[in-house]
């Protein structure tokens, strides 16, 4: 407090300094100073580039010809005659809801696990971390392998029980393919998860849990009464960047299923590309990819409003 | 309310002993105070009362039940934390009803428990804050808000006052007495500093490394300890302890002096002893032995200095407390002498109290 306080005195100006040599001591024009680079590089690589795509999306720019400004003419042409776009938009929100629903519950499971003293934890703690390690192309294209429509360890073990006469379509029929590449991605999205709610569960004192057992509560209304409510601002953070990766999800698709079988796994991002770059309207592929802007916001705002800090979570006011 | 006996209880974490035996008896009602120095397992004797260690031998009853298997929410005792352990986002009228609603207790009943709580503790107007937004003693007392709304038959407490400024502990130590005396349950109070157990207990545990060196009340563990240890953590200042020989009847110390015993009822004669001498009991006295002052330190009420008393090898450090006002500068040489009938004699080999 002196100490700050001391340093505004200072920093008052005496009248026979010039302008620029106050400015160069004010605090908020030296507040400017020190964000001007980091601005630079957040306007050069993200404020540009969105912009650029939203202009583009407002354009009839192909590869190899500029554009003529055609106002929403690539949305209209989007909603309504592109089928493909709107299946994709679904699945897209499907893929999300699901994958980050099953992330959400089977990893908040493990760290709970994890978070008991139980034997070999942290064997099992790096274990749930692989697929996390692992480069998502690598494992996709394992599980590729695995999903096969000839060659599926799955179906040949089944089939070697005898339990299956016929390999499972895996990747071949679209709703199998679905529920593949969903599987595949909360295989993916779980030790984000579950590492993360860790890390939240072993701040919370285990005086805690020892008072409430104390006050009787059983090992249920100890996780509803207190571990959950201590858990929640963490649990917020986690699951807004989870649903966000899940959004916007490329590769797993792209190194699976390219979006087949008739489309049925595109999701907005692959579709972008697909539409954008492989098939050469850039307009179409950047109105596709704005399309994505307004649902993420959407994600951000739940968010940002659960996120905000709870009464118990403030120092004390008054 | 009800009465806990502990009996030969041991406990050990892997192949590490930490509770090597211990007995006590606590009656209906009473207040009593484990104290000992840190790490000498006081906390892990009080949680396995609570129920919130298992008990590795031996049993604990509760009101005439051994309750070593059953557990802690069946054992109806309740606890205050060192921390406090205060559920962070609940108010603290939730924090203190949890228990209540745990329980499905009717709203009326616990509204009337919680106030009934709070106004004893004096929370009445913090019943709708949350535990972040009060002081450390305002969370000491919904702690014990806490534990009172459930009308326990046991309250324990773990340290609860040494996370307090040294004002608001002393304030908060004859709080916690007057809560136990008016509402006479049956208590057991954990804690390292031997001034909070002399103020509060009806009865000291004196632990010390898993075992129970004494028990007894304040003043007859201050005026009876039973051994070097006891004698020395109760007191403060610490007693000093003289090591030297009983020859001709009298205690001739390494440092070269001699003291007067008090009268012995057997013959020691030739027995390596030491001389416990608590700093009030020493006196000026012209036909003491010589001691040189060191560091002279007024309180106002009494003014205590440290000595050096004996020569060579075997000088030694003494303090004494007088209740007079005193003159003497560093460096000047007084002469002193225990006040009769008080030193203690112990048996230097085993540390047990002769006399
Ligand atoms: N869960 C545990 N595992 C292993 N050792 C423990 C555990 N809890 C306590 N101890 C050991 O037991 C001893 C006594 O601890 P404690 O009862 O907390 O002491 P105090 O409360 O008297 O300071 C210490 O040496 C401590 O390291
Ligand atoms: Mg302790």
């Amino acid at each position: 407090m002196t100490a700050t306080a001391s340093l505004q005195r200072v920093s008052a100006p005496p009248p026979d300094l010039s302008t620029w040599e106050r400015l160069k001591s004010n605090r908020d024009w030296l507040g400017f100073w020190f964000m001007l680079p980091t601005a630079a590089i957040l306007i050069l690589f993200l404020a540009y580039p969105l912009g650029k795509g939203v202009w583009m999306s407002l354009t009839d720019v192909k590869i190899g010809r500029a554009g003529q400004f055609i106002g929403l003419e690539n949305y209209h042409e989007l909603i309504v005659y592109d089928k493909t776009f709107r299946n994709s938009t679904l699945f897209t929100i499907a893929y999300t809801a699901v994958a980050s629903a099953f992330k959400f519950a089977i990893g908040l499971y493990l760290a709970l696990l994890l978070n008991n003293n139980m034997r070999f934890k942290s064997f099992v703690r790096s274990i749930i971390l692989i697929p996390f390690i692992v480069p998502t192309v690598l494992s996709a294209i394992a599980f590729w392998w695995i999903f096969d429509s000839q060659f599926s360890i799955i179906s040949w073990s089944l089939k070697k029980a005898g339990l299956l006469s016929e390999n499972i379509n895996f990747l071949g029929d679209p709703f199998m393919a679905q529920a593949t590449v969903i599987f595949c991605n909360i295989w993916r999205g779980i030790p984000f998860v579950a590492i993360t709610l860790l890390a939240g569960l072993q701040t919370v004192s285990p005086s805690l849990y020892e008072a409430a057992t104390l006050d009787g509560a059983t090992r249920w209304q100890i996780f509803r009464h207190i571990t959950y409510p201590l858990l929640t601002p963490i649990i917020a953070v986690v699951m807004t960047f989870s649903v966000l990766f899940t959004f916007t999800d490329f590769q797993l698709i792209w190194a699976m299923t390219r979006g087949g079988p008739v489309n049925a796994t595109h999701l907005m991002a692959t579709y972008s590309y697909q539409k954008g770059i492989l098939g050469g309207q850039l307009g179409e592929g950047a109105a596709i990819a704005t399309a994505m802007v307004p649902f993420l916001l959407a994600a951000i705002m739940v968010s940002w409003f659960g996120l905000q800090q709870r009464k118990w979570q403030q120092g004390a006011k008054e | 309310m009800a009465s806990v006996e502990i009996r030969d209880v041991r406990k050990a974490f892997g192949n590490v002993q930490i509770i090597k035996g211990v007995d006590i008896q606590i009656d209906d009602g009473e207040f009593v105070i484990l104290v000992g120095p840190s790490g000498c397992g006081k906390s892990t004797l009080l949680r396995m009362i609570a129920g919130l260690e298992n008990i590795t031998a031996g049993d604990i009853s509760i009101g005439g039940r051994v309750v070593n298997h059953v557990p802690p929410k069946e054992r109806d005792i309740a606890m205050v934390f060192q921390n406090y352990a205060l559920y962070p986002h609940m108010t603290v009228k939730d924090n203190m009803a949890f228990s209540l609603k745990l329980r499905n207790a009717p709203q009326a009943e616990i509204d009337e428990r919680v106030n009934k709580a709070a106004a004893i503790l004096g929370l009445g107007s913090l019943l709708e804050r949350f535990p972040r937004q009060l002081s450390g003693g305002q969370r000491q007392r919904v702690a014990m808000g806490r534990a009172i709304v459930r009308d326990p038959q046991v309250f324990l407490f773990d340290e609860p006052l040494s996370n307090l400024d040294a004002k608001l502990r002393v304030q908060m130590r004859s709080e916690i007495k007057e809560l136990h005396q008016r509402l006479k349950t049956t208590t057991i109070y954990v804690t390292h500093d031997q001034i909070e157990a002399m103020t509060m207990a009806d009865k000291i545990v004196v632990m010390h490394d898993g075992i129970v060196e004494q028990i007894g009340a304040p003043l007859e563990l201050y005026d009876n300890p039973a051994n070097t240890f006891v004698a020395g953590f109760i007191g403060s200042p610490s007693m000093n302890f003289l090591k030297g020989k009983v020859q001709g009847g009298q205690f001739v110390a390494n440092g070269g002096y001699s003291l007067a015993l008090p009268a012995l009822k057997a013959s020691i004669e030739g027995k390596d002893i030491t001389y416990g001498m608590r700093p009030e009991h020493i006196r000026l006295d012209p036909n003491g032995i010589e001691a040189k002052v060191i560091v002279v330190e007024p309180t106002g009420s009494e003014t205590q200095v440290a000595l050096h008393i004996g020569s060579g090898a075997n000088e030694q450090e003494v303090i004494a407390v007088f209740r007079d006002r005193m003159t003497a500068r560093p460096g000047e040489v007084i002469r002193i002498s225990p006040a009769p009938g008080l030193p203690l004699v112990f048996d230097t080999a085993s540390g047990q109290r002769i006399y």
